[in-house]
């Protein structure tokens, strides 16, 4: 079920520091002056390497209070409180540690991000949202990326407020294509509900335990996931004062 | 009861129960009659027990565009209520990925159409918190973007008015909503050119500056618009029919509402006064004076009166805001940014300014350089994800924005509060009468367009 943690892409388990930048897409290098893809390189630039700053990943303590609270405070709350449901039988791994469950944390832009690993996010969840001093009580948004370079290339993305302290954190769980399981957390946000079958819908995300993980924008029997990146846009060529228009996936890009 | 194969089977070799299908030179053909229908309809028994499953929609005048509900009746008891979506489903998030930065405000603009200047204005907060230009927006562009967006919190307010009351049976609601909206939407043109899908608000500021004419009717708004208000309290809120329709009717309360992730006016007419205007502002709202709409009967009653409240409150921040409206540049200095044109109507339309084109074909070299540029290539985002979060009129709205470093989006999400409180109507709908589903449905002002992007 669960996908181990790849070490080979520079990634960081437990939340330790390291340069390396492993979430990005595949962009954090570009090649050429112009970024052109799709025809001939005509420039001479083509030969240009150029680095675009992605954001690092930090250790803790990131540096910001309000962040820090919030890390310490999700510590506490994993280490203190029984995973699972109330009446799961195990008690020996009732409990869940900060390392266990968080990959790495990010700080970008004034925002806080936490990479927990997959088969955690419902117990992660469930203490951000009942811990008083986290309370996260509404979860805004769930959605997916996919960042296709990766090994673990599709992502669930969830954006939680937290309404007593006005806070915002984003919650990521990279599962494969291959295996892409995770376990819904609509039993801790009911309006998680509707947002994974979106994400299920787009990317093919499967959320276990949800009650009714159907399609809900394609069609039931639609084919595909729509938002993968390797799945086309799809168009037609248009022609326009005698010129022919290519649809928009097939016109020449600027990376 | 149960019905003979049809005919039909033999000759296209379909199987009972299914539609009949047959191959073709141009793949697999079914043929839907209406035999299926009475396969459904036989398994109940309408006489013995009064349980039907009605289907409401895609195609119905009281659902807001095309949801479709599928509703279970005992009588005229609602049992259980389902509600499908996806029929307005157009793949805006996934065109966006294919276009540059700029291009994309033209996408989000049509996705919420009732509320397109919100659409515009979180994405466009969205990339500059991306490129990191947040603090170098020009006041008066941030003043536009929140003249605007009152505006057309005003506007989407009136139609919900305007058709909720169509739907409840004050017919003559709808005339005189639509009457204001359509003088806000002829603002709108005089500052963008277009009534609606205006693509007004760009990364970086806005397209062109508010000319006076537009001032000038603004405030002939701010004339009247309290008065019409009023006129709208006069005919609704003593009226009998009124009142019965919606007091008491889809309540949910504040757990409710949350558990749901239902924001906006629903949410503070449950009692909690979340407006993120107020608890996380941006475009700096927490210098602007006013209230914050709040009810606590959580039913129909309290969303109108919280709808009415927020719309005088917009007139409050508008009027702020054009006393505030000092002369300026309504677009960054960056010219690797802003849009190297202001745009300007000539005998064809509007389009770039003469002016700027002769600048660039006849004197400077550079400039041309820069347009051609920034029009075929658009400028880059440093890699990264930002998530912004604007109150629309319907709630929560968000942007999640991920750059990977180029030219284009790498993936925009859109947290729609017409998605997210769709949830609600099963909650508000189940246990009630068949008439109060319309009621409840209408007061979480869905609009399918945002809710199936």
């Amino acid at each position: 079920m669960s996908e181990p943690v790849n070490g080979s892409d520079g990634q960081v388990v437990g939340g330790s520091v390291s340069g390396a930048a492993a979430n990005m897409p595949d962009g954090s290098v570009t090649r050429g002056m112009f970024g052109v893809g799709g025809s001939g390189d005509t420039s001479g630039f083509g030969g240009l390497v150029r680095r675009t700053g992605v954001p690092a990943v930090s250790g803790r303590p990131v540096g910001v209070d309000e962040f820090d609270e919030v890390l310490d405070g999700l510590q506490d709350a994993l280490e203190t409180r029984p995973a699972g449901d109330d009446e799961g039988g195990d008690v020996e791994k009732a409990f869940l540690s900060f390392d266990e469950a968080i990959e790495r944390i990010v700080v970008d832009r004034g925002e806080l991000t936490l990479h927990i690993k997959p088969e955690h996010i419902l117990d992660v969840c469930r203490a951000l949202r009942d811990d008083e001093g986290l309370r996260y009580e509404l979860c805004s948004s769930v959605s997916g990326v996919d960042y296709l370079n990766q090994d673990r290339r599709l992502h669930a993305v969830y954006h939680l407020t937290s309404m007593t302290y006005r806070r915002r954190l984003r919650l990521e769980c990279a599962v494969t294509a291959e295996d892409p399981h995770l376990p819904s957390v609509s039993s801790v946000y009911p309006t998680a509900d509707w947002q994974e079958r979106e994400t299920y819908d787009m990317f093919g995300i499967i959320f276990d335990g949800h009650p009714n993980l159907t399609r809900i924008l394609m069609p039931d029997d639609w084919e595909g996931y729509p938002q993968r990146k390797d799945y086309p846009l799809g168009g037609v060529p248009v022609e326009y004062k005698g010129a022919e228009i290519p649809p928009p996936d097939q016109r020449r890009s600027y990376r | 009861m149960s019905q003979q194969n049809n005919p039909q089977d033999d000759i296209y070799g379909g199987r009972a129960g299914y539609a009949p299908e047959r191959e073709t030179t141009q793949g697999k053909v079914f043929t839907v009659t209406g035999g299926d229908w009475n396969d459904v309809v036989s398994g109940t028994d309408p006489i013995h027990d009064e349980r039907i499953v009605v289907n409401m929609g895609p195609q119905h005048p009281s659902t807001h565009g095309v949801l479709r509900l599928i509703l279970e009746l005992e009588g005229e008891t609602v049992t259980e209520a389902r509600t499908v979506i996806g029929y307005l489903h157009t793949g805006i998030e996934k065109n966006l990925e294919f276009r540059n930065w700029t291009q994309g405000t033209t996408f989000v603009t049509r996705m919420d159409y009732l509320a397109p200047i919100f659409n515009e204005t979180a994405y466009c907060l969205a990339v500059e918190k991306l490129l990191g230009i947040t603090e170098t927006i020009p006041e008066r562009a941030t003043t536009i973007r929140v003249l605007m967006m009152e505006l057309n919190r005003i506007a989407s307010h009136l139609v919900w008015l305007a058709t909720t009351g169509m739907e409840l049976g004050a017919l003559s609601m709808m005339i005189y909503g639509f009457r204001e909206r359509e003088f806000i939407l002829d603002i709108f043109e005089l500052v963008s050119g277009l009534r609606m899908n205006m693509a007004y608000v760009r990364p970086g500021g806005v397209a062109q500056d508010v000319p006076p004419e537009a001032i000038k009717k603004i405030r002939e708004l701010l004339d009247f618009m309290p008065k019409r208000i009023k006129e709208y309290e006069n005919l609704l809120s003593n009226q009998p029919i009124w009142l019965q329709r919606t007091k008491g009717v889809a309540v949910l309360d504040v757990t409710g509402c949350l558990a749901l992730g239902v924001t906006g006016p629903v949410l503070r007419s449950a009692g909690l006064a979340w407006d993120l205007r107020k608890t996380q502002p941006y475009c700096g709202y927490e210098t602007y004076e006013f209230d914050v709409a709040v009810h606590s009967d959580a039913d129909v009653w309290a969303r109108y009166d919280v709808r009415l409240t927020e719309m005088r409150e917009s007139l409050k921040i508008i009027e702020q805001a054009l006393d505030r409206l000092k002369p300026g540049p309504v677009m960054v200095d960056d010219r690797k940014i802003a849009w190297p044109a202001q745009l300007a109507v000539g005998q064809d339309g509007i389009g770039n300014s003469l002016a700027h084109v002769a600048k660039i074909m006849g004197q400077s070299m550079e400039s041309l350089i820069h347009h051609f540029k920034l029009v075929t290539e658009g400028f880059r985002v440093p890699a990264g994800q930002v998530y912004i979060a604007i109150e629309g009129p319907r709630g929560e709205l968000g942007v999640h924005a991920v750059s990977d470093g180029g030219t284009r989006p790498f993936r925009v999400h859109y947290r729609e509060p017409s998605f997210v409180n769709l949830q609600a109507i099963p909650a508000m709908a189940e246990g009630g009468l068949l008439a109060d589903v319309i009621a409840g449905g209408a007061s979480l002002d869905p609009v399918m367009g945002g809710c199936d992007r």
